[in-house]
């Protein structure tokens, strides 16, 4: 039988059913920026504080000068990461307002260890010198979006939480966003309390999305964007925990329960960091270009969780909260070729900025998202148009000056040596490291997540049963996650309804949420796909690998609080 | 056309909550939203001045931040927030409560007073029966359908038994079910409008409320101690070998369910 | 301890919980009475004292015809005015509620409500009810008198003691305010059976059903238990029952004295809907389905024999 792959069964997606010619607008603001996560809050923060001295431009914006769209219930509720966050971006965005002492911090990260785990032991080895994160503090990533959305609305940015951003309106150049509508039942009918969208005109689009940005997507579609390289992402699920002895250092893993051979393709490994004095986060974070149709990371992370190392640490504990999102991991030769389009700017993970050996993206976030902000406000000068073409390029200009850039370039093919397994791929990092990025000379190219041949092993036996104190289920986990999406809402998620059983099995097990279901026979050896798309914490998983998520109502999903 | 709806702040989702065990009280220190069960009260308030020029205010009692979780109402359409934001008044039980409420509501004189039909955080129960105590007002609870005419409120009000059909002169204090309706969507020129409407915190001394009147002084009930609920009971796990259902009955009778 | 009980009546019996909370204040020692309202009553108060009171206080007034709470507000204040007592007791409905509420606003005296026992302790009277979706007790009190109470539906069962009650007429104060609602309609016995969320029996169905057509089983079941039919978001989900039954996290919140649960796994965002049912019972053909770990009986097999057969035995059981 021929091996399969995801890709062989696209999903019925059209990125030009999100583009729609502008209208007359409905409302108007100054800067439009989608998405209230570290990027688009930065962006509207430096905004802010640049429209302080600038009151004649800050007046031509009309009454509201800053508006951010936030597909979650309020900001932060859609945001979940390790973390460990480099400071230096968010000292450079307050500089002479904020101090460190200022910002919701969790501690700074004092020691560190990294592990090689088997099934019983776990190996110190050096700390490879791409994770040192000496002078790097832990945060909950949702608990810091909160926190730069008070920042932003103190600045005068006016959040507009529960709001999707639908599709692009376009006219020459980017418009603004329509908005998404509420009230539709599961056929799309308009139910009694139908509120339509609404077509919002700005004179600069900032898309800060994060991972699997929908409108990313369209835009780096329809405006030609992409780069040579297709992006490829990671699925991270994460849980924090209360527990009874406070933990001292930051802990990586790799190795067990992830295999090295090549031919599984399992690049990854965990994160364990103390938060405060009685919480840590464990998260395990598997590149989606795994081949095995049963790997599941949720139920690697349960398996995780019953090594000796992270056991004794969790024993008498309590978990409290629990999440999943992807991560994009092309790193420098997957960014597309440019990220200004007329009227239109591109910051974040959605444009890929992570820094993969690191672990790092919420720092360069934060720094694209205030480039993004000068960029913006340069072109709204008077004298300036800002649908001039190239108007934005200063944009794209102070990315490749920035740390941003030289990062990325020096840990560019890292990433992509990992393709080779485990062992070939770190002697190469190590490689990498030592010279800098020098060498192996070139650039490596991405191999699609989707387009990798399914295999199967019987990875599913060793998964824990869920005892409902160590390890747990699916659908208890998406409760925990505060998910209480309408369950007569439309399905939001594009993924072809019947495809042979190994693809709809390798979506079983991919979701994190348990979404999608082994339906009935569709005969010719293919099944249906059952979902229920209610339980969908929108992490991105599915987009990797054959489907598309777009975004629901707004005000669905996840109501993260801690991750 | 004046309606006031009286809407709770109460704390997040459910998988969140705790009892501080030292107040043995809810813990509302963290986030909290705008009672869902409110929110019916709100939409009801809306339609009823729908296409005329009356006037919604939203009076609550709750700390100074239940103002952001509040001004959902105003991004539905809703004119006004009153919020009685005292610290003396934390820990009011249902007579301290009613006592404030009443103060505001006093003071709004309102032709109409909505409530919702009960607080999520399990703390509220028949709120408004107190109210239109102390406004002296007549009343109508559990309404699945309102409607008003010539100054008179109609409302279809469920029972044990099915509906009955009331009628009461305004002013008048109704409380609404959540079968009333389907409460609307803020739409975004709602949500961007909302910060700009009038938002009022009010003192118990602004509603000449004595301290000694609200929270815990004001209050007439206790919370005397926490304990762990009492044991299910025997639970029994039986296969089916063709005499399950036997089984079944005889459990219904020996726990006196049938 | 004195206590004074508020008995209902509907349609010419006395009300079933009531005479539960009645029975349950005699077993608390000490004097216990109780008052009946409404309009051509008289007869129904001897009854009263059949389940413990020694005294029914009545006043059978064309104004207090009507279930409607104001003007029995006015009524009690009428008797508590002239008689002290230390306590005050309702089951909780729907009338009782309201005017247990504005007793306590009119009275300046403290209520407990929801509470599912209730005893004395050190000579206090202390209240118990559940908090948090019934994860937690509290116990309760009262800093003034008279102590009122709302005991939730269903918590105490009518125990005949075999006494007799002097009944003691009285004649109510009315305000004006009191009289302002008017009842323009009655409410009469539904004939469809009750809606799932005042249901005191309900038989819910998810996936394990198997499809649409099934719901007769169950259907059939709820009738021979006089309940309601409930459905999980799965069930609703695939169009074969209306949303309008749903219970759980997305859906209604029900709390049954008895919750049969056919062919439904138990993830929590249905437990959340229903865990504080009184008695859970569950039949599935997972041996590892989540509802066994909290039902009170758990039944591995197969629904569609068991279901029948149950509704069979149910019929005949309640014929006999």
């Amino acid at each position: 039988m021929t091996p399969l792959r995801p890709s062989e069964f696209p999903p019925p997606f059209d990125p030009n059913e999100f583009v729609v010619a502008a209208g007359e607008p409905e409302i108007e603001v100054g800067v439009l920026i989608v998405g209230a996560g570290p990027a688009g809050l930065a962006c509207a923060i430096r905004l802010g504080q640049l429209l302080e001295d600038a009151p004649e431009l800050a007046e031509r914006l009309g009454e509201v000068p800053v508006a951010v769209l936030e597909k979650g219930k309020q900001p932060g509720s859609h945001l979940l990461s390790g973390a460990v966050v480099n400071p230096r971006s968010l000292r450079r965005l307050f500089r002479g307002r904020l101090s460190t002492g200022d910002m919701p911090f969790l501690g700074r990260v004092e020691h560190e260890s990294v592990y090689y785990l088997t099934p019983k032991r776990a190996l110190r080895i050096p700390t490879p010198p791409t994770m040192r994160n000496s002078g790097n503090y832990v945060a909950s990533l949702s608990q810091l979006g909160r926190w730069l959305a008070e920042r932003a609305e103190e600045a005068g940015t006016t959040i507009l939480p529960e709001t999707t951003g639908h599709a692009l309106l376009v006219n020459g150049r980017v418009r603004g966003v329509r908005t998404g509508d509420r009230g539709r039942g599961r056929g799309g009918e308009e139910l009694g309390n139908f509120e339509p969208g609404s077509d919002v005109h700005a004179r600069v689009t900032v898309l800060a999305e994060g991972t699997q940005g929908h409108l990313t997507g369209v835009a780096l579609d329809h405006f030609g964007l992409q780069g040579d390289n297709p992006q490829v992402w990671a699925l991270g699920v994460k849980e924090v925990w209360k527990v009874a002895n406070p933990l001292d250092r930051v802990i990586h893993t790799m190795g067990w329960p992830l295999r090295a051979g090549a031919k599984y393709r399992e690049f990854g490994g965990s994160f364990v960091y103390p938060m405060g004095e009685d919480m840590v986060t464990v998260g395990m974070v598997v590149g989606l270009d795994y081949r095995d149709a049963e790997l599941s990371v949720h139920d690697v992370l349960q398996e995780l969780k019953t090594h000796p190392l992270l056991r004794k640490l969790l024993e008498g504990g309590e978990r409290v909260a629990w999440g999943a999102k992807t991560i994009p991991e092309g790193g420098f030769v997957s960014l597309p070729r440019q990220l200004h389009a007329p009227g239109l700017l591109i910051c974040g993970d959605g444009a890929g900025l992570v820094n993969v050996p690191a672990l790092k993206g919420i720092h360069y976030a934060i720094e694209s998202g205030r480039l993004a902000a000068e960029a913006a406000f340069a072109a709204l000068q008077p004298g300036e148009a800002v649908g001039r073409r190239g108007a934005l390029a200063s944009y794209d200009e102070s990315l490749q000056e920035s740390f941003i850039w030289s990062d990325l370039k020096q840990v560019r093919n890292m990433r992509q040596a990992f393709g080779r397994g485990f062992w070939l791929g770190g002697a190469m990092a190590g490689a990498m490291t030592a010279s800098r990025g020098h060498f192996p000379p070139g650039d490596a190219r991405t191999e699609r997540d989707d387009d990798q041949e399914l295999i199967r092993t019987d990875r599913a036996k060793s998964y824990p049963a869920p005892d409902g104190k160590l390890s747990f289920d699916k659908l208890s986990s998406v409760f925990l996650s505060g998910n209480a999406t309408r369950d007569d809402a439309p399905n939001h998620i594009r993924v072809r309804d019947r495809v042979p059983q190994e693809v709809a099995e390798l979506w079983t097990r991919l979701c994190p949420a348990a979404v999608y279901e082994v339906g009935e026979e569709a005969g010719d050896e293919d099944v249906h796909v059952e979902i229920t798309p209610s339980n969908c914490v929108q992490c991105g998983a599915i987009t990797a690998k054959g489907g598309r998520l777009t975004p629901p109502e707004g005000g669905a999903g996840p109501d993260y609080k801690q991750t | 056309m004046k309606i006031a709806v009286c809407a709770k702040y109460v704390p997040e989702s459910t998988a969140a909550r705790r009892i501080d065990p030292q107040t043995k009280r809810l813990d509302r220190s963290g986030e909290g939203a705008l009672n869902p069960f409110d929110v019916n009260a709100v939409e009801e308030a809306l339609r009823l001045k729908e296409g005329g020029d009356g006037e919604v205010v939203i009076v609550s009692l709750g700390p100074e931040r239940a103002l952001e979780a509040l001004r959902r109402a105003l991004a539905m359409g809703a004119d006004r927030i009153v919020l009685v934001a005292d610290e003396a008044a934390a820990g009011s039980d249902l007579v301290a409560t009613s006592r404030v409420l009443a103060a505001a509501l006093e003071r709004e004189s309102p032709d109409l007073v909505l409530f919702g039909q009960q607080a999520n955080d399990a703390d509220g129960a028949v709120l408004w029966a107190a109210v239109a105590e102390r406004l002296q007002r007549p009343l109508i609870s559990q309404v699945a359908e309102l409607s008003l005419e010539d100054g008179t409120v109609r409302g279809k009000r469920q029972t044990e038994y099915g509906y009955d059909v009331i009628d009461a002169p305004l002013p008048a204090v109704v409380a609404v079910s959540d079968a009333i309706n389907e409460p609307r969507y803020p739409s975004l020129k709602g949500i961007m409008g909302a910060k700009k409407k009038p938002q009022e915190a009010v003192s118990l001394a602004d509603l000449g409320v004595g301290a000694e009147e609200a929270g815990e002084a004001g209050s007439r009930t206790t919370v005397e101690a926490l304990n762990d609920p009492p044991p299910r009971g025997d639970t029994e796990k039986i296969e089916d070998d063709g005499s399950a259902a036997d089984r079944i009955v005889e459990f219904l009778l020996e726990r006196k369910a049938i | 301890m004195r206590f004074l009980v508020f008995v209902e009546h509907h349609e010419g019996r006395l009300q079933k919980d009531s005479l539960g909370v009645l029975s349950k204040a005699a077993s608390l020692g000490g004097e216990v009475e109780a008052v009946l309202l409404g309009s051509g009553v008289n007869e129904l108060a001897a009854e009263a004292g059949k389940y413990g009171a020694q005294r029914v206080h009545v006043d059978d007034d064309v104004l207090l015809d009507k279930p409607l709470p104001q003007p029995r507000v006015d009524a009690l204040e009428t008797l508590l005015a002239d008689q002290q007592f230390d306590a005050v007791l309702f089951a909780a409905s729907v009338l009782s509620a309201d005017v247990a509420a504005a007793l306590a606003a009119r009275l300046d005296a403290g209520l407990n409500y929801d509470l599912t026992d209730l005893a004395v302790e050190d000579g206090k009277l202390v209240g118990k009810r559940p908090a948090l979706g019934d994860s937690i007790y509290v116990d309760v009190g009262w800093s003034s008198e008279p102590r009122l109470a709302l005991i939730r539906s269903g918590t105490f069962e009518p125990e005949e003691a075999g006494g007799s009650a002097d009944v003691a007429p009285f004649e109510s104060r009315f305000q004006d305010f009191s009289l302002a609602a008017t009842m323009v309609e009655q409410a009469h016995e539904e004939s469809e059976g009750p809606s799932i969320e005042d249901a005191d029996v309900i038989v819910a169905a998810g996936r394990g059903l198997g499809g649409p057509d099934n719901f007769g089983l169950v259907e059939e079941l709820a009738k021979a238990l006089g309940g309601a039919v409930a459905a999980t978001r799965a069930v609703v989900d695939a169009g074969w029952y209306p949303y309008s039954t749903q219970v759980g996290q997305t859906g209604k919140t029900v709390s049954p004295k008895l919750y049969v649960a056919v062919g439904i796994s138990g993830a929590i965002q249905h437990k959340v809907g229903m865990q504080s049912s009184g008695l859970i019972v569950a039949i599935n053909k997972d041996p590892n389905a989540p509802i066994f770990e909290y039902a009170d009986l758990g039944v591995v097999g197969d629904l569609h024999e068991i279901v029948p057969k149950l509704t069979e035995l149910v019929r005949a059981r309640k014929a006999a």
